[in-house]
């Protein structure tokens, strides 16, 4: 698994260098696949010049690898699938899980899984390594799994596929604002969800539905240069119609039953952000995201449901109950405290405003902060 | 961090049905506690209406509904966290129960083990 793992690194590794000059590749998912297999191939060659001389049967083991990792579209759609599955192993707690496969599988930095789980970095590379150590205790293998444990490990596989998402949706390192091609993974993996009528489940549909609303923007987000263009400038005719179509059909497929869960309830708020103009869409926003804060808290959504509030009561009513969540170290925290006050006490909006640009690393983040702070500045004079 | 219980009693049981706009803003309420990390329990409503409230007292004695004795029935409770039973007081204060002349008790709770 070490060595799997490394291969998987340098290939990530290679793709970052790689695409960083030529462009991300047309297929992504099978660049890497080519270029980890030759990896594989390059490893198994140096193994095997090592070893031929102390073991024969080496070479029938190489042959073995190679058809494993030959290249085949269906094939790596649940291969890879099936990874993140084996990943998802019940030894561990879930939340490591879902840290291993962000790491393993998915590419993902240690301060990338940190800002998904809104953790200190420290914590999550205790949490990975012993996540490790009890995978290797449970002898890691990915093989066929029973049913029962399909669906047994079915929440924590979407889990780790929403925070992919997310971490595309919302990239809160590094340069870029927006990837892509890990909205794009997020999607493809659950498309291979639904095809399986064992994992075709209204959970399943409806994170479906909540990313393909969501993806139906992408390209309005981001500007010719890179920059981002907020919701109330984006070019409404850009948004994906065929995309929010596909969400209206996750979305119908997810209410057989009567389960509504975290991710119903996103898709839900995901949806109304579709619709351009209706009295009733903010009130709906907030009623949603009302539910989900009772399902379970989190400070994103504490923040989201505070600026929904403020569209349905005003900003200087939404002050006071965005001032109780007491979220000092939060970045979007200041930001939001920043927009409300930005009617009523400019000096107060500024200060936050500021606050907010020190507390992002993110760049193109830190760029849409300072324009917001300075169309604030001039508004007062 | 204690927690507390927040039990909500109603004078009229022609208050028990909310408004679709009350309906909102206890949400918002419930909701606004939840944003801050400090609901334990969203609890549930109790139902006062008769064949789903009935009181048993000693020697076998059953009367159909709540306590009628004291006027006013529980109709709910929810359970949350807080530093002080004052701060715990704070967030009942701003339940739009009073609205409708109800009121609302506040217990620290003992967990038992």
């Amino acid at each position: 698994m070490e060595t799997a793992e490394d291969i998987a690194g340098d290939t990530f590794l290679k793709a970052s260098e790689h695409w960083a000059i030529h462009g991300v590749p047309e297929n992504p998912a099978a660049w890497l696949y080519t270029v980890a297999k030759n990896k594989a191939k390059d490893y198994i060659k140096h193994l095997s010049v090592v070893e031929t001389r102390v073991r024969s049967q080496t070479e029938t083991e190489r042959i073995r690898y190679e058809e494993a990792f030959e290249y085949h579209e269906q094939s790596i759609a649940d291969s890879q699938l099936a990874m993140i599955f084996a990943v998802c192993n019940p030894a561990n707690a879930s939340k490591s899980q879902i840290c291993l496969a962000l790491q393993i599988l998915c590419g993902f930095s240690v301060e990338e899984i940190a800002n998904a789980f809104l953790t200190k970095v420290e914590t999550i590379k205790k949490r990975l390594q012993r996540a490790r150590s009890n995978l290797r205790n449970d002898h890691f293998q990915v093989g066929l799994l029973s049913e029962a444990a399909i669906v047994f490990r079915l929440p924590t596989v979407l889990k780790t596929l929403y925070l992919v998402f997310n971490e595309g949706y919302f990239s809160k390192t590094g340069d870029q604002l927006v990837r892509k091609e890990l909205c794009s993974e997020a999607i493809r993996l659950g498309l291979v969800l639904t095809e399986n009528p064992l994992t075709n489940t209204p959970q399943v549909n409806a994170l479906m539905a909540l990313m393909c609303y969501q993806s139906s923007r992408l390209e309005a987000r981001t500007g010719a240069g890179n920059e981002t263009i907020r919701f109330d400038d984006q070019d409404r005719g850009q948004w994906d119609k065929a995309l929010i179509q596909r969400g209206h059909h996750y979305l119908i497929n997810a209410t057989t039953g009567n389960e509504i869960s975290a991710y119903h309830l996103e898709a839900g708020i995901a949806y109304w952000h579709t619709v351009i103009s209706d009295a009733n869409k903010w009130p709906h926003i907030l009623q949603l995201y009302n539910q989900l804060i009772l399902i379970e808290y989190s400070p994103m959504v504490a923040l989201n449901r505070t600026f929904a509030f403020a569209n349905v009561y005003g900003q200087e009513e939404a002050i006071s109950e965005a001032e109780k969540l007491q979220l000092t170290g939060n970045n979007h925290y200041h930001a939001l405290l920043g927009y409300l006050y930005s009617g009523t006490d400019t000096a107060k909006a500024l200060a936050h405003y500021e606050q907010a640009i020190r507390l992002t690393r993110s760049k193109p983040e830190k760029q849409v902060l300072s324009d917001l702070k300075m169309h604030c500045a001039a508004q007062q004079r | 961090m204690k927690e507390f219980a927040l039990i909500f009693r109603l004078k009229d049981l022609a208050d028990f049905q909310p408004s679709p706009e009350q309906m909102q803003e206890r949400m918002n309420w419930l909701a606004g506690i939840a944003a801050q990390n400090k609901l334990v329990d969203k609890g549930n409503t109790l139902l006062p209406i008769a064949g789903s409230a009935k009181t048993v007292k000693a020697d076998d004695v059953v009367t159909d509904g709540p306590y009628t004795e004291i006027k006013e029935f529980i109709s709910g409770y929810i359970v949350v966290r807080a530093e002080t039973i004052d701060e715990a007081v704070t967030m009942a204060k701003e339940n739009p129960i009073f609205m409708v002349g109800g009121n609302i008790e506040v217990r620290e709770v003992l967990k038992r083990d």
